[in-house]
């Protein structure tokens, strides 16, 4: 309980140096929101329109005026208004989140349910040629870009099967359920296979040290079957390196996953954040960040939580 | 009567080709029903893989079976050949008819699950017991290791409880379904002194109470005199003899036995302590080394703010001398402050409190400006492996600012050549070496800067017992050659005996008694040394019932602002002191 109330305690200095990153960074990338905006068409303004565009927006006052009056906001839960969507950040990033979050959850299940038995399986027949051919597959899995799975998995079901992926306005889960699914189904593997991999590589190491450890040579003294072994003396000592990297997976997921988002025309995180880096957004790329950052921390936070649930050793916060 | 176990022409291989690959070459040996045989050799004999093919543990380690055969006389008389017995005939066998405890108590239990579970499972596989009554049934079973407090330990992880009590619950688990046959691979290697003989005394008592077979593996041969009927001693995957056990500890007829019997340090009372180098204060001859009222004390801080709330009293008031070519050893149990001693003289730990001087002058002129240098515990470790023995050797006199040249150069060949290796050495790596090689290379790397003292922190107790009697002899060569005073640290009696003036008994962080190594082990004074050298096992001392004592050594955290009553010493002899005991 103290450790966590420690650990809540440092969000907010991270989440103050972020925000200080991004606003700084955001501002050096040439160009300005009102001709991201206006396009060619801003070479038309006067200088007097320029100004009172400029003065609306609160881009005329010096960089740390208007970081003050930002964080002010923040402070007061406004996180300013989108230039493009002329909306409340907020509204806007929420609006994306839920989606962004489905894909990744689907994705870890996706990842957990092939990655984990995969693993166990190659470690358990290690040096056979089954346990050759799942590194294989693991190994491309990795290296294969989503852009070219996404586009194969496509263009496979489309020719080979005539069907096309459910595309069109994204259907949330709490309205129709069934064709939320069947939109993110196919995101959710091209993103879940790539992670699967990673899952199958380190679940299958760690399998094969804990394997040789003293412990499971105890077990199978007392005449433990090569199932129990396995599953109830092996599993839980292997997967404290699988949740590290399924947290870290999962936080980058949270990020938005651009690519696969443009591939399936899916309006998640990742595509609102490029868009609104390439628009100028500043407010909105500003909030993003932020709120990625924050839910980068949770789960970091969850992940150690996690440990101390799987190893008696590991007590938090103890020095 | 069939006996229970016979071995016949045992062979078995590791790697691809195991036939091309056997390290046990032809293993035979009969057990009978209730006999306890010890089997001895050092690493690399065979006797641990002998051990697991018995059970076939040995499959899951890369071993195969290349040949012979292992008749088991199971419970309903019938026999049964293991060798060639399938997996899941091999499963009902494991924990129910033969038991196994192994040498690590801390990492043979499953860290992540509760040790009532762990035990509670050899019921469940062999018993059917669910529930409620494995739980009573592994509550018994604790009991039966004499766990004081069973049904709260049963909760416990093993992070939480000591390495005797965990070896504790090991035999527990081995013994949970009364298994006819106990195979216990170096049980005690890991342990303490004292736990250890607590250790043999319960598996003693077990024994008589259940009847039980037991092989027992050991590189010990004073341990075996307290527990074998018999003795198998196995050298090169070989049974090189094998006989009842007064007849191989009286007269070997083997020469290794006769080696492992009187070349290797065996704990002998104090008679075989070094008589020469005895200690002269009126000569006028300033101490090497003298520590004054040494405390480190390690601050514990909790809540939200880290406030103290106490401190480990790992070293509480410590002094002693040391005379140029002079042995003091300090000894004492795991947690009781001797190693961080050394490092407190070494400054790799900050002391609390203190004062040192390191008389450098005094020795002569030619010593360094760093005259205390160190070797460690383990060769493997504390060699670099991707450092030449060249660089190795520079390591210390680039550190101090010194400069490799010629002289340095020479220095090298000629160390390498008194710690008894070849001058090619230098262009080669560590992993080349064995370990008793590897310990000369560090015992010439601390020579490099021509020390006055040498710390030596458990430096022989991971070489093999023959291999330890070499470089003690090394040791104290090159002391009556350099002059070299030595602080020895050891948890190990018989190579205390063999290399000690002067010995420092060191417990709870405190010395107890201190004096002429002879004197202290001979006429022990204080309660502890008593009972410390009461645990070592000796060959003199066969087939003695070992007592059952379940003290633990008291903890060393004490409160904020805590200070030990000051000592009151009392006077034995010239030379030995003890702690006025409370």
């Amino acid at each position: 309980m103290n450790y966590l109330l420690r650990r809540l305690a440092t969000f907010p200095l991270v989440l103050l140096g972020v925000s200080i990153l991004v606003f700084v960074a955001i501002r050096m990338v040439p160009g300005d929101s009102i001709t991201a905006m206006l396009g060619t068409e801003a070479g038309l303004l006067t200088p007097a329109q320029r100004d009172a565009l400029a003065a609306y927006f609160g881009i005329d006052q010096p960089w740390f005026v208007q970081y003050w009056r930002w964080i002010g906001g923040i402070l007061h839960g406004n996180f300013g208004i989108s230039v493009t969507y002329g909306r409340p950040v907020l509204d806007v990033i929420l609006e994306r989140f839920p989606l962004t979050l489905e894909l990744a959850i689907l994705s870890m299940i996706i990842a957990l349910a092939v990655g984990l038995p995969a693993g166990i399986y190659a470690a358990t027949h290690s040096e056979k040629p089954s346990d050759l051919g799942v590194r294989i597959v693991a190994m491309i899995g990795q290296s294969t870009p989503s852009f070219v799975l996404g586009l194969l998995i496509i263009y496979t079901l489309s020719a080979g099967f005539g069907v096309l992926p459910a595309m069109g306005e994204f259907a949330p889960l709490w309205q129709d359920p069934l064709r939320n699914l069947s939109q993110l189904i196919l995101p959710a593997i091209t993103l879940g296979f790539a992670f699967a991999a990673s899952v199958t590589r380190i679940a299958r190491s760690a399998m094969l040290d804990v394997l040789s450890d003293d412990y499971v040579r105890t077990a199978r003294s007392k005449g433990a079957s090569a199932r129990s072994v396995i599953w109830r003396h092996a599993l839980p000592n292997a997967l404290i390196p699988v949740v590290t990297l399924g947290g870290i997976e999962f936080g980058y997921l949270l990020g938005g996953a651009v690519i696969v988002e443009q591939i399936y025309a899916l309006p998640g995180l990742g595509r609102m954040v490029l868009d609104a880096i390439l628009q100028r957004d500043y407010a909105l790329v500003q909030g993003a960040v932020l709120f990625i950052a924050f839910n980068f921390m949770i789960v970091n936070l969850l992940v150690d939580l996690a440990y101390v649930a799987l190893d008696p050793r590991i007590r938090l916060g103890e020095q | 009567m069939t006996p229970l176990l016979s071995v016949r022409d045992l062979r078995v291989g590791f790697g691809r080709d195991p036939r091309a690959n056997e390290v046990v070459r032809g293993v035979s040996f009969d057990l009978a029903d209730g006999e306890t045989l010890a089997i001895v050799g050092e690493s690399g004999s065979g006797k641990s893989v002998t051990a697991l093919s018995i059970n076939r543990l040995i499959d899951f380690g890369g071993g195969r079976i290349t040949g012979g055969s292992i008749a088991l006389k199971r419970a309903n008389a019938a026999v049964l050949d293991l060798a060639s017995a399938r997996e899941p005939q091999l499963t009902g066998i494991r924990g129910a008819e033969i038991g196994m405890i192994f040498q690590e108590p801390m990492t043979s239990l499953n860290p992540v699950l509760t040790i009532g579970t762990q035990i509670e499972e050899s019921f469940r596989l062999h018993r059917g017991l669910t529930g409620r009554q494995a739980t009573a049934a592994a509550r018994d079973a604790l009991d039966r290791v004499r766990i004081p407090d069973a049904a709260r330990r049963l909760k416990y992880t093993p992070n939480q409880l000591s390495g005797g009590m965990l070896q504790r619950v090991m035999i527990a688990i081995a013994l949970a379904c009364n298994p006819r046959l106990l195979i216990a691979d170096e049980p005690t290697t890991a342990l303490d002194v004292t736990v250890q003989a607590q250790i043999m005394a319960l598996l003693a008592e077990l024994k008589r109470e259940t009847g039980m077979s037991v092989i027992f593996i050991t590189h010990d041969i004073g341990l075996v005199a307290g527990i074998a009927d018999r003795v198998m001693v196995m050298q090169n995957g070989q049974a090189v003899e094998q006989g009842e056990l007064n007849q191989i500890l009286d007269h070997p007829s083997h020469p290794y036995t006769q080696h492992l019997l009187h070349a290797v340090p065996h704990f002998a009372n104090g008679r075989a302590a070094r008589a020469d180098g005895q200690r002269d204060k009126d000569a006028g001859t300033k101490p090497a080394l003298e520590v004054d009222g040494l405390v480190v004390r390690f601050p514990l801080k909790s809540g939200f703010f880290s406030h103290a709330t106490g401190a480990v009293h790992a070293v509480d008031g410590v002094d002693f001398d040391l005379m140029p070519g002079e042995t003091l050893a300090i000894v004492g149990e795991s947690g009781s402050g001797k190693s961080t001693t050394a490092k407190a003289v070494l400054g790799l730990v900050r002391s609390t409190r203190g004062s040192f001087s390191v008389g450098a002058a005094a020795a002569s002129a030619a010593r360094s400006a760093r005259p205390v240098q160190m070797v460690f515990q383990n060769p493997y470790a504390s060699l670099n492996p991707r450092l030449t023995i060249e660089s190795i050797l520079a390591e210390p006199v680039i550190a101090t600012g010194g400069r490799v040249n010629a002289e340095t150069q020479a220095r090298m060949a000629s160390l390498l050549e008194r710690v008894g290796l070849p001058r090619t050495s230098l262009a080669r790596y560590p992993h080349e070496f064995s370990g008793g090689q590897r310990q000369r290379l560090c015992i010439a790397r601390a020579l490099m800067l021509n020390p006055s003292v040498v710390v030596l922190d458990e430096a022989v107790s991971a070489l093999d017992v023959s291999v330890q009697a070499m470089v003690l002899d090394l040791l104290v060569d090159l002391q009556r050659e350099f002059g070299l005073a030595y602080l020895f640290i050891s948890h190990d009696m018989a190579v205390v005996e063999r290399i000690a003036h002067r010995i420092a008994v060191i417990y709870a962080g405190q010395i107890v008694e201190i004096g002429d190594a002879a004197s202290v082990l001979s006429k022990p004074k204080h309660s502890y040394t008593k009972k410390l050298i009461a645990a070592v096992p000796t060959i003199d001392r066969r087939r003695e019932h070992f007592e059952l004592d379940t003290r633990q050594i008291p903890s060393l955290v004490r409160p904020p602002g805590f200070e030990p009553a000051p000592a009151r010493w009392e006077q034995f002899g010239r030379d030995h002191m003890a702690r006025v005991e409370a």
